[in-house]
């Protein structure tokens, strides 16, 4: 029979198409959105992620999340380094600064100062320049979306794109001369302000000047040392805090989470998605079933069990189901795809195929029970009325 | 079969719908008996319960008192699934508006209740073929229904009632959607394909210009059943008299 119900499904193009693309849809607007909202929320914390090297992060107790610094004494780092289990510990300044760009306008930018003999805690991936070349005089490392738009010169004619910042290019950072000695490939931020890199020593020239600079301490545990313990010592003997590289991201998604607009929005966006992909399909899907009722009515009379049909609109349910689901997730994939070049946020980790799909087959199972209760519940004799 | 030859012995059928506001009672008392190799026509006014009857008798509706034996079995004891093995078995049917799966061709909308019976799809297909060649359409096996004439389609709901043989066939109103000369050839086909001595035909109609070809007809109203004349005792003339 299962010939017969691909048939009744596929024989009526229009509705068969309907359904197909209300599933589409549907699982459409539920990957894509949470893909958006899973790559804004991987930028709340993709400073942190970047910083490949150290273990543990050690920053003033009252800190809520990677932007939200409190500086330290520059003491701190050396009483972070007394604790036993500690391989290294480096400082690290961040910072918001506004650089003076060469039309005389103003950028926000978040400049990072990475220990002056290590540089520990640079740009992950080097597009120009090499990171060294940060230890000659007043020079800078520049991100490349920053350098690209937002750092950019302004071009001859007006309305064009900016001319990109190149390697030897300066711009003003709180009236110190800064030379770009490298561009760098970062992952955006949440803030999208453009990411600076020079030395501790140098971001502390540039910073207003503050008792306390210290932003960060970057902790590298001695091999084999347990990192909570480690961490419970840190607190414990410095009054600090310290946390593992996902606890402090965890510290930041949940901040953003916590105070933050952007999960209740992008999750009424994900229920409208389901909700109207639902009604769609389920709609579509119950019309194609009462549409095809008295077909069900004469396969019932001649004496098809209501198992069989059950069986027939399950698999019908499926079929639609999985070409839905299938072209939705492809569009989403395609649509990350063409966007992965611009500022718009998106991540689209294999989780969320499970989520969508489970979505998607939450909505067959809801179009087909609909219709299936009213296939069960159809009289035979219906195929006599006129 | 029953052993006095009956095909159906309908006894005391009463069937009530419950509409809500009121109670109609579509079958009062009914008794008919229908023998094998009989044609037996079902006629009288709209809502006088013809349809109901068949559905009773077609194991496709149950009766709310009284008992409808088919070939000896009363369908209303049987379990719901042996019921339904029983009719996929034993009834072949024929509809008004014919029925037929818009989406499947002529032969495989005819291999249908094979196909329900257990059969193999290719098999089935090829008896199906068969059926439709007895009936004439051999060269539109492959044509949708939405492709073939009135005519056509009602030969193609005959293949498809007659393919697996079954020992009753109840047809509701085979020519009502027919031109007069396309409603002969139908129930000439009816007579000489589907006719048998070991099977029986219900035919309700409305259609006075067919019921020459009943072996005795059954007048209805009112839930009734109020004449039943053999058409052995009389020429189609004054069958339409009697009635």
């Amino acid at each position: 029979m299962n010939h017969i119900a691909l048939k009744m499904l596929m024989g009526d193009k229009g509705k068969y198409i309907g359904i197909v693309m209300g599933l589409t849809f549907a699982s459409l607007i539920m990957t894509q959105q949470p893909a958006i909202f899973l790559g804004l929320m991987t930028r709340t914390f993709s400073f942190i992620s970047d910083v490949g090297l150290p273990d543990i992060w050690v920053m003033d107790p009252k800190v809520q999340f990677v932007d939200d610094i409190k500086p330290m004494q520059d003491t701190e780092l050396y009483r972070v380094r007394g604790i036993s289990g500690v391989e290294w510990a480096m400082p690290m300044y961040k910072g918001l600064l506004k650089a003076r760009l060469t039309d005389g306008t103003f950028q926000t930018c978040i400049v990072v100062g990475l220990d002056d003999a290590t540089l520990i805690g640079g740009p992950p991936v080097m597009v120009k320049g090499n990171i060294e070349d940060l230890r000659r005089s007043d020079s800078i490392i520049v991100d490349i979306d920053g350098a690209l738009d937002k750092l950019g010169k302004p071009s001859p004619t007006p309305g064009n794109k900016p001319i990109p910042l190149e390697i030897g290019d300066s711009l003003e950072l709180n009236d110190h001369r800064a030379i770009v000695v490298g561009i760098a490939k970062v992952s955006r931020t949440f803030q999208a302000q453009p990411v600076i890199y020079t030395t501790y020593a140098r971001a502390k020239n540039y910073a207003p000047r503050e008792r306390k600079l210290l932003s960060f301490v970057l902790v590298k545990a001695k091999k084999g040392q347990d990192l909570s313990e480690l961490t419970r010592r840190i607190k414990e003997s410095t009054g600090l805090s310290a946390y593992t590289r996902s606890e402090f991201m965890d510290l930041t998604y949940q901040y953003f989470m916590k105070n933050t607009g952007i999960p209740i929005n992008f999750g009424i966006s994900v229920l409208l998605g389901f909700i109207v992909g639902a009604a769609i399909a389920g709609q579509t899907f119950y019309n194609f079933t009462l549409d095809n009722l008295r077909q069900f009515g004469v396969l019932k009379a001649m004496g098809t069990s209501n198992w069989v049909l059950l069986r027939m609109i399950l698999l019908q349910a499926v079929l639609v189901g999985s070409i839905g689901y299938g072209m939705g997730v492809g569009l989403t994939a395609l649509f990350g795809y063409s966007m992965r070049n611009t500022i718009l946020a998106f991540r689209f980790p294999w989780q969320l195929l499970i989520f969508s799909g489970a979505g998607v087959s939450l909505i067959c199972i809801f179009a087909a029970l609909i219709s299936i209760f009213k296939v069960i519940r159809l009289e035979p004799a219906i195929v006599f009325k006129g | 079969m029953n052993a006095d030859g009956l095909a159906v012995r309908c006894q005391n059928i009463v069937k009530i719908y419950d509409t809500g506001d009121q109670k109609v009672t579509a079958l009062d008392q009914v008794n008919l008996d229908i023998a094998m190799g009989e044609l037996m026509m079902l006629v009288g006014p709209s809502g006088c319960g013809k349809t109901t009857l068949i559905s009773v008798i077609a194991g496709i509706l149950d009766q709310d008192s009284g008992s409808c034996e088919l070939f000896g079995e009363n369908l209303i004891t049987m379990p719901s699934n042996d019921k339904l093995n029983f009719r996929a078995k034993n009834v072949g049917f024929v509809f008004q508006a014919f029925n037929l799966l818009p989406s499947l061709n002529a032969a495989e909308n005819v291999s249908v209740p094979l196909v329900i019976n257990g059969m193999k799809r290719a098999e089935a297909e090829r008896k199906a073929s068969r059926v439709l060649e007895q009936v004439g359409l051999g060269e539109r096996l492959t044509s949708l229904p939405a492709q073939l004439s009135g005519g056509q389609q009602q030969r193609v709901a005959i293949a498809r009632a007659l393919v697996h043989n079954p020992k009753l066939i109840v047809c509701d109103e085979p020519t009502s959607a027919l031109d007069h000369e396309t409603g002969h050839t139908v129930m000439a086909l009816l007579k000489d394909v589907a006719l048998q001595k070991d099977r029986a035909l219900v035919i309700v109609t409305h259609d006075a210009r067919v019921f020459n070809f009943a072996d005795r007809i059954a007048e209805m109203d009112d839930g009734h059943i109020i004449k039943v004349v053999d058409s052995a005792n009389g020429t189609q003339t004054s069958l339409k008299e009697a009635l």
